[in-house]
């Protein structure tokens, strides 16, 4: 089999076409005949999307290989549709330097499964000191165009200022995790009425929305480009679109679990349900939606965050934060934002492939299925309901937040450049892709 | 089948009546009654024997209460009950005659706690026991000084005993 | 009851049943032979993560007396400290025959998670998580303040028409929001009074009137005025300037004592701050109950004991 064949999919939930990928690029779109070398895929009733794009993972390789690999992530990623991911700089070694995101990079390309764009570490060990090694990893085979000391926030305002700057020459971007530490300090979740009577320590909102007005200030004076990641909060979303009508070049990310989760679900402490930034109120999840569909937000990106079953099976204060997403990201966009008709398909491959990659520079994603672009593709079958368990989960790590509920949508067959990863909802075998890729 | 009435109010004063006589005719010497009734209705019964007490003979007895749902032997197998106060005359039960009064005498094991309960109050130079039903099938070595009506059962029967006080009306009926 | 985690699960029926049977355990106390043979057989662990000897003594007292075996597994210095999770140190005990798990920890939520995490099937009883509750205080409280004001016409009664006033560091008291939750419950009027930086997050939410200042909240005549631990290391993060100041604007200083009722009961959870929260005329006053408070919580930890762990598993989950 030397190409493949998808027959009859519905391209952005618009018209129904075929599409013959050959080479690692669609050949031809249309009405067309199965030749005897291609496998056919049956995409009947099913919704063809450019390969979906996540700003926002966490590989945990080199160092926390416990949790999750290149290997383990990027399947995750193809269960969910994703043709590639920008991982993120916190592993140990961290991602501060040209070496360790061109291992990275490698391990993703050798694997095939998405392709792996390491983001790099704005700062060396993610301390908040000196700037990192920038330049070099721009220039290094992974082709760093996304800096970002995620898990920490780059908090003085002067590195802040030429961090800024600095990536500018490179056209990079900050993404900055938004979050004031000293208003911060042992912060457990959402502060508000719930975490008063839980007796946790709060995370206010100010404490995000207070770094990203400066942030916004800042890209304004240095006229850089700014990407906020993961914004929780109604006053985040006023500040981003204050800054979008006054011009200044900001992007901004939502996560699904912030689109769907409220910090009511922390009342049984449960740790699956603590994250960074916390699960905020029903009135910051309606702003959130509203921003995505308005384009305040402009993308939606996981934070995937896998951890090992002991780093959520203890106290509340004691468990590590953060949720896996990426198999879970598209049936949550498509529960929280299709069904409610806030956003349409084609809006959907802007808000989750085309406007990611093109925020993180990474070329050929994101494309329309049109003859001659690369053969990056996800088919999804909007009819499909289920009852979501960690059997749905393909990374190493459990700890997904939607055990127990109902979500639509299901990634019925992606293709990466060419490669089938997911056919008929099952991952293909690693040997194949990797042969393949 | 319905309910049979086996002693009505009538029947259960002279019973009493009767037990209180052979209490006073038992008690030797100058010894001190302390009848202690086993909630619920033994305390009511327990009352009622020592008022009749004290009629014929004033000042030698008292009557109180004993709770013995902490001491009982079957607290893991049932439902988590809430204790019954206990109340020990004046005096205490050292160097007393205390009466245990139950209104039903059946396995013994609830005479059995009340036993144990009562050393944890006290020494007392005896202790008796005074039911008003004894309806048999006893589980331990325990029987009674003083019986209002010894009433032949099987264990599938239900015997009742109803006081004015507690249950608006006073009766003691046997049931299928 | 299955567990005891929080007094916010609590209704006044059962509140008032748990003082009641506190009322039962506390008549044993006169007795010749104190200990009782309720709970012979059955195995009472005490897991504690947070040193508190004087909770700890108090809830080992109280399962001796109901003749319970009683295992204390203090997790400082032991495996628990190596690494080994709350998850593993629980089904351990478990694995020991544990019919009931006394847990102290550092953790908001703690108990909640060993009670519903599906880990182990003992009963569970709260002896404190964090900054969340720590309901037998409440319980001892309650019973307490019942006490004093009734004596021995205190069963059955709630506490309607009793006005509490709680002074102090509200944000990290488990107490405070024991005692919020449990005294409105039984029908008290609860006032608190703290520095806005030592109010919790939601606090307008509560079912209780908040006052900043210790004066208008006196002038209200209470028939409790709590006083709370003030910790050191607060004035070190801003919470407020200097323990002076603290003493000054928040204390129950001996002339605001003075100024009180006759009536007016003084409590403290324990131990006291001589001199920052509480003046020694106050606490060394016949209004204070400091002393009574350790004597019933023996009493109100045997009356829960028994409620959790004497009836049948089945009968009581």
């Amino acid at each position: 089999m030397t190409g493949t064949l998808i027959r009859g999919a519905s391209l952005l939930g618009e018209t129904r076409e075929d599409i013959r990928i050959r080479g690692g690029r669609i050949a031809a779109t249309g009405r067309l005949t199965p030749e005897l070398d291609e496998r056919v895929i049956d995409a009947d009733g099913l919704l063809a999307l450019p390969g979906l794009v996540d700003l926002h993972t966490h590989l945990r390789e080199p160092g926390g290989e416990a949790s999750e690999t290149v290997l383990t992530g990027t399947r995750a990623a193809a269960a969910g549709g994703y043709t590639a991911v920008f991982a993120m700089a916190n592993t140990s070694p961290v991602a501060d330097t040209a070496g360790v995101v061109e291992q990275v990079h490698a391990l993703g390309a050798q694997h095939g499964y998405a392709t792996v764009r390491p983001i790099g570490a704005v700062t060396v060990g993610l301390e908040g000191e000196r700037l990192s090694e920038i330049g070099a990893m721009a220039r290094s085979r992974a082709q760093v165009r996304v800096f970002s000391d995620d898990g920490k926030c780059v908090h003085d305002a002067l590195l802040m200022r030429r961090a800024l700057e600095y990536v500018a020459t490179f056209d990079g971007v900050i993404a900055q995790h938004a979050q004031e530490p000293r208003l911060t300090e042992g912060a457990q979740m959402n502060e508000g009425a719930l975490s008063g009577e839980l007796g946790l320590a709060g995370w206010p909102a100010v404490a995000e929305e207070s770094i990203v007005a400066r942030d916004v200030l800042l890209a304004q004076h240095t006229g850089a480009r700014l990407h906020v990641c993961h914004v929780s909060t109604a006053g985040s979303v006023d500040v981003i679109r204050w800054a979008k009508a006054r011009g200044i070049a900001v992007t901004a990310e939502v996560t699904p679990h912030h689109l769907l989760l409220t910090e009511e679900l922390a009342r049984g402490y449960d740790a699956r349900f603590k994250v960074n930034p916390p699960l905020r109120r029903d009135d910051d999840v309606r702003a959130l939606r509203e921003a995505l569909a308005d384009g305040t937000i402009d993308i939606v990106a996981t934070d995937h965050a896998p951890h090992p079953a002991e780093a959520k099976e203890c106290t509340w204060a004691e468990a590590a934060f953060g949720m896996v997403g990426l198999e879970s990201a598209l049936p949550v966009l498509q529960t929280t934002m299709i069904e409610t008709g806030m956003l349409g398909w084609a809006d959907l491959a802007r808000v989750m492939s085309s406007a990611p990659a093109e925020i993180g520079r990474l070329d050929g994603y994101g494309d329309p299925l049109t003859e001659g672009a690369p053969a990056h593709v996800t088919l999804v079958d909007p009819a499909a309901r289920r009852t979501w368990s960690t059997g749905d989960l393909r990374g190493r790590s459990r700890n997904t937040p939607y055990t127990g509920v109902e979500l639509a949508g299901a990634i019925v067959a992606t293709v990466h450049g060419g490669v089938a990863t997911v056919l008929d909802g099952t991952l293909v075998d690693a040997e194949e892709v990797a042969r393949r890729g | 089948m319905s309910a049979r009435t086996v002693l009505h109010d009538a029947d259960i004063a002279r019973a009493l009546r009767r037990i209180a006589h052979e209490i006073l005719e038992s008690r030797r010497g100058d010894g001190r009654l302390v009848l202690l009734g086993i909630p619920t209705r033994g305390t009511v019964l327990a009352e009622r024997i020592q008022a009749v007490i004290d009629d014929i003979e004033p000042g030698v007895s008292s009557a109180g209460s004993l709770d013995i749902t902490l001491y009982r032997d079957d607290l893991a197998r049932t439902p988590t009950r809430a204790p019954q106060p206990t109340r020990i005359p004046a005096g205490g039960i050292d160097d007393a005659i205390v009466v245990l009064v139950d209104d039903v005498l059946y396995s013994g094991r609830t005479v059995r706690a009340a036993l144990d309960a009562l050393a944890d109050h006290g020494r007392p130079r005896a202790v008796r026991l005074a039911v008003l039903v004894d309806r048999g099938h006893r589980e331990l070595p325990i029987r009674a000084d003083f019986v209002g009506k010894n009433l032949p059962s099987a264990t599938s029967e239900r015997v009742s005993v109803r006081l004015a006080d507690v249950d608006g009306v006073e009766e003691v009926t046997i049931e299928p | 009851m299955k567990h005891l985690l929080s007094t916010r699960d609590l209704d006044r029926e059962t509140a008032v049943g748990i003082l009641d049977i506190a009322e039962d355990m506390a008549l044993t106390a006169d007795r010749e032979v104190r200990k009782l043979p309720t709970l012979r057989g059955r195995t009472v662990v005490n897991l504690f993560f947070e040193d508190s000897t004087r909770t700890r003594l108090s809830f080992e007292s109280a399962a001796k007396r109901l003749s319970a075996d009683v295992i204390t597994f203090s997790a400082k210095g032991s495996s628990v400290s190596k690494g080994e999770s709350l998850k593993d140190t629980a089904q351990t005990l478990q694995a020991m025959g544990a019919d009931a798990i006394v847990v102290r920890h550092h953790g908001s939520g703690a108990a909640h998670q060993l009670a519903h995490a599906g880990w182990i099937d003992a009963h569970v009883l709260n002896a404190g998580d964090g900054t969340h509750e720590h309901p037998t205080q409440a319980l001892l409280d309650a019973f307490t303040m019942r006490q004093r004001r009734y004596g021995a016409d205190s069963r059955g009664r709630d506490l309607s028409g009793m006005r509490v006033v709680i002074v102090g560091d509200i944000v990290h008291s488990r107490v405070a929001r024991s005692n919020v939750w449990l005294l409105t419950t039984l029908g008290a009027e609860v006032h608190l009074v703290a520095p806005r930086t030592l109010l919790p997050a939601g606090v307008e939410t509560w079912p209780v009137t908040v006052h900043e200042h210790l004066e208008p909240a006196l002038a209200l005549r209470p028939d409790v005025v709590m006083m709370l631990r003030i910790q050191q290391e607060r004035m070190h993060a801003a919470f407020f300037p200097s323990g002076r100041e603290y003493a000054r604007e928040w204390g129950l200083t001996a002339e605001r004592f003075a100024a009180l009722g006759p009536d007016t009961m003084v409590m403290h959870p324990g131990p006291m701050n001589r001199g920052l929260e509480i003046s020694s005329a106050a606490a060394d006053s016949s209004a204070s109950t400091v002393l009574a408070q350790v004597t019933n919580g023996v009493f109100i930890r045997m009356a829960v004991l028994y409620l959790l762990v004497a009836g049948s598993q089945e009968a009581s989950a």
